[in-house]
């Protein structure tokens, strides 16, 4: 955020109406599901529960630790959501309202059938070896012996695939349907043959039959499945805790004159809202009453505030920085101009969505050579070597189940999975497993200055203060919720000095009894001469000169070591900025970059990465502002800091929660390292096919032989890609 | 062979018990929140946790 205002919290003196976020359950129960930010302990487990469930009415109070999600149902009024809710957020945690159908729910679902799928798969595979392995060490002498254990394999190998079998034969009948083929066909086939086969045999008392192939194929292939699931299902949680956070507070003024607090996607055009000192502006408006200065960076990337008064349009996502006022909502919710810029963003997501991965990539080529052998295998045997039916379809089951891609379908999601694992070790949080592959083809990296570069807190310079005139600046500053306030109060440190009637003047500064002030250098009756655009504030004590406390922008404790480690890497570095030339030009020599660009607006930043992206370039974006939206949209890969606009983390393919900006070194290490595993992994499924599937062409191969070959490939495939957690941060 | 129709049947009782049991734990929710369950065994009956 060009102006790095910090937003205020979240929780205001009055509580919340949530009741659209209430079901009603059939038994009476009003039940609310609420996102906690903060909690990370059995202290904090305790006292949320122990505190809702206190509450007469409530019955159940659950939270979730791993999902961050809190389950409340009480006997009562849904309108009495909002109270609870307070009572959590004032024992000192972050509380939000959920929408229980989000993208996230869905995946959890698929998660729990394919768990489901694999546990019965590893059942059947397991009891089937049972019989299987007596029959290979010699209890099949007698037929009476044998016929029965091929007869208890069917019954339990029967069920069990059509059971575990079912999310494969449901995506390859989707496929077939669409007149394409994917990974899942041949699957299907080999699973489907193989059954069917050795029923046959069965019936006619054969010899051999594979049910034992069958079910421990579905076996290792669903473990693929749901480490993929997994990798998506993390990604997914990130997303739809950043969504959650885009419910902004809104206050509508009732035509009785009362106030009620609720949620900004709550308020209707026409409406009467208030927009206290400090708090983002929930809709799209125009004042109606008062008059006030905006922080408009986030939509404009300006960072010095703009004078709004009575008739002005106000947006959506600009932070109110002097005194409150009242505006007639005219665009709201979806109708917002911030919701455009989301808009825009989604819309080049989709764009980039059209990418597609390698996995994907290889599954196409892959599929129908594996189905042309099959049957080139089987027309072989049956015409050239005058096989006999059965003899003939089992070494095609062998082909068919040898060139089953269990170790491609797992080469790269285990490998995924891992370097997400690590990456959130780093505290960084990738929101899809393509983006990794992405990283690693990036040859240039744009930064964002404000909040990307630099921290994103402003930082005071107190330098002019003596002892005894920081304790009066902690104490007036700390009876603010101002940013500015807000950041000088969290920066000093010491005992505050003892003030009495410290009063806010909004808009314009804090005042003591006694002549005390800080604020405005209008109203603290500094020099106006000598002021500059940059952020200030100004020290009055009784009987002296006004002090100035100018405030700026930090560079990240390692922005430079970072840059130079991306330049030796041999990518090309850029800053862009909204800022004026000359904060700009300092930092671009502070941090060691020579190509900048000031005064960017939100599309003039889009369009260079365009002009990038068409002289060939895949660039990395790093940015924090709602004015870098859609430049991080255009990207190749973007990536932002957890300290961001909500929805710039939203569009922002990758969140790095710590200041450091050694983040982006880390990613591309652990990115490369991924993709040279990956590669690894899915040359070793090739090569063993290659190996395999002559020989079992050849007739070497029996099914079961299939199998085990094809479970000990995707096993070394699984082993290799645990080099990954080798990886250390240097 | 007879002792084979009663061992054989039993061992696949007892497999499918298992099963059961895996999947009636998956329904219940006991997998839903790993995190949470290592915390939660700190807290003690009345409500106050352990020190950890």
């Amino acid at each position: 955020m060009a102006d790095t205002l910090a937003l205020p919290p979240l929780g205001t003196p009055a509580a919340r109406d949530l009741g659209a976020y209430v079901n009603a359950r059939a038994d009476g129960l009003q039940q609310i599901t609420l996102l906690i930010e903060g909690a990370h302990c059995a202290n904090c487990i305790a006292r949320i529960e122990n505190s809702l469930t206190a509450v007469a009415g409530v019955k159940t109070a659950r939270l979730n630790l791993s999902t961050g999600r809190l389950l409340v149902e009480w006997q009562g009024l849904a309108n009495q959501a909002g109270a609870l809710a307070k009572q959590v957020e004032d024992l000192g945690f972050g509380v939000r309202a959920l929408d229980t159908h989000g993208p996230q729910d869905e995946n959890t679902t698929k998660e729990k059938q394919l768990l489901r799928a694999l546990a019965v798969a590893g059942f059947g595979a397991a009891n089937i070896m049972l019989m299987s392995v007596a029959i290979w060490s010699g209890a099949a002498d007698e037929t009476a012996t044998r016929s029965l254990f091929h007869f208890l394999s069917a019954v339990i190998a029967v069920p069990v695939v059509a059971y575990a079998g079912w999310p494969f034969f449901k995506s390859a009948l989707l496929a077939l349907r669409a007149r394409t083929t994917n990974m899942d066909v041949p699957i299907s086939l080999a699973v489907l043959l193989s059954v069917g086969l050795s029923l046959v045999q069965m019936a006619e008392e054969g010899q051999h039959v594979w049910f034992e192939s069958a079910t421990m194929l579905l076996f290792f292939l669903l473990i693929g499945r749901l480490l993929d699931a997994r990798a998506r299902g993390r990604a997914h949680s990130a997303v739809s805790r950043l969504l959650a956070m885009r419910m902004v507070d809104a206050t509508i003024v009732n035509d009785d004159g009362t106030t009620t607090l609720t949620q900004a996607d709550m308020v209707l055009p026409g409406m009467q809202v208030r927009v206290p000192m400090g708090a983002q502006v929930p809709v799209d408006g125009t004042i109606t009453e008062g008059q006030s200065s905006f922080d408009t960076s986030l939509v404009t990337g300006e960072s010095t505030p703009m004078e709004i008064s009575q008739g002005g349009a106000v947006y959506a996502g600009t932070i109110n920085l002097g005194a409150p006022i009242t505006l007639r909502a005219d665009a709201t919710d979806e109708d917002t101009l911030l919701a455009d810029i989301a808009r825009m963003m989604t819309a080049a997501e989709q764009r980039r969505g059209g990418i597609v991965i390698l996995a994907d990539k290889i599954a196409r080529a892959y599929v129908p050579v594996v189905h042309f052998l099959a049957a080139a295998a089987l027309v072989f045997w049956l015409t050239i070597m005058a096989a006999s039916l059965p003899h003939a379809l089992e070494i095609t089951i062998a082909v068919l189940v040898i060139t089953c891609p269990c170790a491609l379908a797992l080469a790269v999601p285990v490998v995924q999975v891992l370097a997400s694992t690590k990456l959130m070790q780093q505290g960084i949080l990738i929101k899809s497993p393509a983006a990794l592959e992405r990283l690693a083809e990036i040859d240039t990296v744009v930064f964002d200055k404000t909040g990307t570069l630099t921290l994103p807190d402003l930082m005071p310079d107190i330098s002019a203060l003596n002892g005894e005139q920081q304790a009066t600046a902690l104490a007036l500053a700390s009876a603010s919720h101002h940013p500015l306030a807000r950041a000088l109060a969290s920066h000093l440190e010491g005992t505050p000095a003892s003030l009495s009637n410290i009063s806010e003047d909004p808009g314009n500064g804090l005042r003591a009894e006694g002549g005390f002030k800080l604020g405005r250098a209008a109203w603290v009756g500094a020099d106006e001469t000598a002021q500059t655009p940059a952020p200030e504030l100004w020290l009055s004590m009784p009987n002296a000169a006004p002090l100035r406390i100018p405030f700026k922008d930090e560079l990240r404790p390692d922005a430079a070591h970072v840059i130079q480690r991306l330049k030796d890497k041999g990518l090309k570095v850029i800053l862009l900025s909204g800022d004026r030339p000359a904060p700009v030009a300092h930092t671009a020599a502070a941090a060691g970059i020579t190509d900048w660009q000031a005064d960017m607006r939100p599309d003039a930043k889009a369009d260079y990465l365009q002009q990038l992206e068409a002289q060939g370039r895949k660039v990395m974006m790093v940015g924090d502002g709602l004015n870098d939206g859609p430049a991080l949209a255009n990207a190749y890969i973007s990536l932002s800091p957890a300290s961001g606009a909500d929805i710039t983390q939203t569009t922002a393919d990758i969140v790095f929660q710590r200041p450091s900006l050694k983040a982006v070194t880390d990613l591309l290490d652990i990115a490369g390292n991924a993709r040279g595993l990956a590669r690894q992994n899915i040359g070793f499924a090739l090569a063993y096919n290659m190996v395999a599937i002559p020989l079992a062409m050849a007739g070497f191969i029996t099914p079961l032989l299939a199998a085990l070959a094809m479970s000990a490939s995707s096993l070394t495939v699984t082993a290799n890609a645990f080099r990954l957690s080798f990886w250390r941060a240097s | 062979m007879s002792v084979l129709l009663i061992l054989v049947p039993l061992a696949l009782l007892l497999g499918l018990g298992g099963l059961m049991a895996f999947l009636w734990a998956l329904r219940s929710g006991q997998f839903d929140d790993p995190d949470g369950a290592a915390y939660r065994i700190l807290i003690a009956d009345d409500g106050t946790p352990k020190a950890p």
